[in-house]
């Protein structure tokens, strides 16, 4: 099945196809459809996955080229290996049950079949960039997300709020792509390929000076800083929310900000060829992680709180992922490549599931404002321990998923002291925030006692997925397990299996943040035995300055929006002046001009034409006098033109005669001028005489 | 040869005097065959002195009396018509090929 595991992107995009060109009218169909498709490409994920698994994680790569320059030949083909064959896994199961969840979440929605398709075309993408087998590929999908998840946060964009963040999202990470488009044109001048073994092993032997592999490594992190939200490029994270819930869980879990993550550890063999730049990677993760944390702590949408959690435990990968490529550079082994993978998985899985579960609780009491929900345990009998089971399992909770990983980043992170006390930091602040929406949702009295009234568990649709993902939330990271042999890090792993072995120290240390955090959150918003609002009155300046996001916003805004809006105003002015100013004066010189050429043809060409005819006219007007219509006077004529002839030829000799022509023609022509006048003086009494006799007659 | 041409002369003058100022048709007419017989006199005479072997004159000026002859009855029945359609034969009536 390996061979074709390029069906696992095509069917999402034929089923795009579909329905948009068949289906579109026929919402059930579209989405049963879509569904089925999805499926399928789960089914043959698992069977690769087990294939990959049969092959011990050999590599299976197949390509063809797509276009044969001379000396540098980009390929289209697909690359299996442990860290592809696991993605893909996650994300058309995380897929397959957003897409499920859909059904009843977008029930009623007047674009239902659009959404489906956008979804799948949202798939096809992701899987597609998990397959890709060269940079040149991944950029396209890569793009790709960009443009379906603009189209997905931007759903309903009759919403001026979802407009604007789909253009966020969208313009936010166009300037990392950037980089990574910078990145990628390093690596096809110094490679000489785009394929990823050939560029890893000209990498490897030095081919490469090691400037330009610090270079390529923070260009190519660029592109994953925009995907993958990590700071200072985070901003278009949490006004994603203004998407569907499910998109939200998709681009969370998944898909879009997964694929940072996994382009860095794709390239890992870049980083690991470069201390400085995975040391740039470890740092922008941890501060991500950080302040992602701290602003999560004090916010008061459910989807914002889930938005930040997701950029900081994004930071946390990257983190791990970056202290991995600075170890292995220095030499030293490290788990961190294998933790920031492992974390990647489960968090999809937990995360897709606070989403969907964070979605269920929007449909039922129709507001987002945590303080506004309340004692909703006893309403939501599915939602709520699906919710709570996620937060334990982002708490890192033995024994949770999260928390075997998160337990390998605290140990990536242990031999870095600076790191080692942020991460547990950050753990401590996590399990805080995380229950702190579970009590302030949950438990308690209901503070909004209309909406309470009102709330109702979601259809099945949308809550068979939250146990399937709740299930997965729970057991996916037992694969592992630090006492396994054969576990996940003997199976995704750079260079060097990793042998990860069970530190009770550490474990110890953070399921004790863990739990510190959970107490205090249940001291203060459950027991109340802490008041938040006190605690907010006196840290007054580091609550707003967390609540307004470390005003992010609001510099780049100053800095940024603000110098590139009057710009452009300048610019409207320069335009609306000079640029409008030369059109509308040349207008105005042709007109002119042609104005001129008028008056030209009115007077002068026109003056000419109707002048000769007013020639001809006058001497038609004279000339018509010789015809007087009797033949004696005609005979007369002919007998002067005679006389004078014959006197002309008696009075010269031939010599002369020669050069008297012209004379004689002016002669003759004066003549019948004359006879002209003549016959005109005459005419007028024969013509008097006329009238006369026909008055007789 | 002097006197023939110039009676010739004068006739033809008188036949073209007559042809350009009669009012009646009938006149006009009677003025060209005038000027037909200064022709024929003028044949004459030129055989008479010129060719005198020759008789290419005289059956010039024959052939030009059949002819006036011809051209008189052509004239005469022109005339005809102009009388019946303008009831006169005054020449000052036919204009119409006039402008």
């Amino acid at each position: 099945m390996t061979e074709h595991s390029y069906l696992i992107a095509l069917l999402p995009l034929l089923s795009f196809l579909i329905v948009v060109f068949f289906l579109r009218w026929k919402e059930m169909l579209s989405a049963v459809f879509s569904i089925a498709m999805i499926l399928v490409s789960w089914v043959i994920s698992i069977i690769v996955l087990i294939e990959t698994l049969a092959r011990h994680g050999e590599p299976y790569e197949a390509y063809y080229k797509f276009i044969d320059l001379v000396g540098f030949v980009p390929e289209i083909g697909i690359l299996i290996d442990p860290l592809a064959a696991v993605m893909l896994l996650v994300v058309t199961t995380v897929g397959a049950s957003v897409e499920i969840y859909s059904v009843g979440y977008m029930h009623g929605d007047p674009r239902f079949s659009r959404f489906f398709a956008y979804l799948s075309l949202f798939l096809f993408s992701m899987l597609g960039l998990v397959l890709a087998n060269n940079f040149f590929m991944i950029f396209i999908f890569w793009e790709l997300v960009g443009l379906t998840s603009y189209l997905l946060i931007g759903f309903w964009f009759e919403k001026v709020s979802a407009a604007d963040a789909c253009q966020k999202a969208f313009i936010t990470t166009r300037i990392g792509d950037l980089g990574f488009l910078v990145g990628l044109f390093l690596i096809a001048v110094y490679a000489g390929t785009f394929n990823y073994g050939g560029v890893f092993d000209s990498i490897s032997a030095g081919a490469i000076p090691a400037g330009i592999v610090t270079l390529i490594a923070i260009f190519v992190f660029c592109g994953a800083v925009g995907k993958s939200a990590q700071f200072p490029l985070h901003v278009w994270l949490p006004d994603a929310m203004e998407g569907p819930t499910p998109v939200s869980a998709l681009i969370h879990a998944a898909t879009m900000v997964a694929a940072g993550v996994y382009l860095v550890a794709r390239a890992m063999t870049v980083f690991v060829g470069s201390a400085e730049a995975s040391l740039v990677v470890a740092v922008i993760g941890l501060i991500t992680s950080f302040m992602a944390a701290t602003i999560a702590l004090v916010q008061n949408d459910i989807k914002r709180v889930l938005a930040y959690s997701t950029v900081s435990q994004l930071g946390y990968m990257m983190m791990a992922l970056g202290l991995y490529g600075y170890d292995s550079a220095m030499g030293h082994h490290s788990p961190g490549f294998y933790a920031g993978t492992f974390h990647l998985m489960t968090h999809a899985f937990f995360k897709g599931l606070l989403f969907l579960a964070a979605g269920s609780i929007i449909h039922a009491i129709h507001t987002n404002n945590i303080q506004e929900m309340g004692g909703l345990f006893s309403k939501l009998k599915l939602t709520a321990p699906a919710f709570i089971i996620a937060s334990l399992s982002i708490a890192g909770i033995f024994p949770l998923s999260g928390f075997w990983s998160k337990d390998e980043i605290v140990a990536a992170a242990s031999h870095h002291p600076v790191f080692l006390v942020f991460t547990l930091l950050i753990a401590f602040m996590t399990a805080f925030y995380m229950f702190r929406l579970c009590f302030l949702t949950f438990f308690g009295e209901p503070r909004d006692k209309e909406k309470y009234e009102h709330a109702h568990e979601s259809p099945k649709t949308m809550t068979y997925p939250l146990v399937f993902l709740a299930f997965l939330a729970i057991f996916a990271g037992w694969v592992g397990l630090p006492w396994l042999q054969s576990g996940f890090a003997s199976f995704v792993y750079h260079g060097e299996p990793y042998h990860p072995h069970a530190n009770w120290l550490l474990m110890i240390i953070s399921t004790v943040m863990a739990v510190s955090g959970i107490g205090l959150a249940y001291l203060m918003y459950y027991k109340k035995s802490i008041s938040a609002d006190r605690v907010a009155e006196k840290f007054k300046p580091l609550y707003t300055l967390l609540y307004n996001k470390y005003y992010f916003d609001e510099l780049y805004d100053a800095v940024l929006i603000r110098p590139v809006l009057a710009f452009g105003r300048l610019m409207w002015r320069f335009d609306g002046s000079v640029i409008d100013g030369l059109v509308n004066g040349t207008a105005w010189a042709t007109v002119l001009w042609a104005d001129m050429k008028q008056w030209f043809d009115k007077w002068i060409v026109d003056g000419a034409v109707n002048g000769s005819g007013w020639i001809v006219r006058q001497s038609g007007n004279i000339g018509r006098f010789l015809q007087t219509g009797r033949v004696q006077s005609y005979a007369f004529f002919a007998l002067l033109l005679v006389v004078l002839v014959s006197l002309f030829k008696l009075e010269v000799g031939p010599q002369e005669r020669e050069a008297g022509w012209p004379v004689l023609t002016i002669l003759l022509a004066v003549g019948i001028i004359f006879l002209a006048i003549l016959s005109r003086t005459i005419g007028r009494q024969p013509a008097g005489q006329e009238t006369k006799q026909e008055e007789h007659v | 040869m002097f006197y023939y041409l110039a009676l010739a002369a004068a006739l033809f003058a008188i036949g073209l005097f007559g042809v350009l100022t009669r009012r009646n048709v009938i006149g006009i007419l009677m003025s060209l065959e005038l000027m037909f017989n200064a022709a024929n006199i003028n044949f004459v005479a030129f055989n008479k002195y010129i060719a005198t072997d020759a008789l290419v004159g005289q059956m010039f000026a024959i052939f030009i009396v059949v002819v006036a002859a011809a051209e008189a009855v052509v004239g005469l029945a022109i005339v005809l018509l102009i009388y019946r359609n303008w009831r006169g034969i005054g020449m000052d009536n036919v204009n119409v090929m006039k402008w």
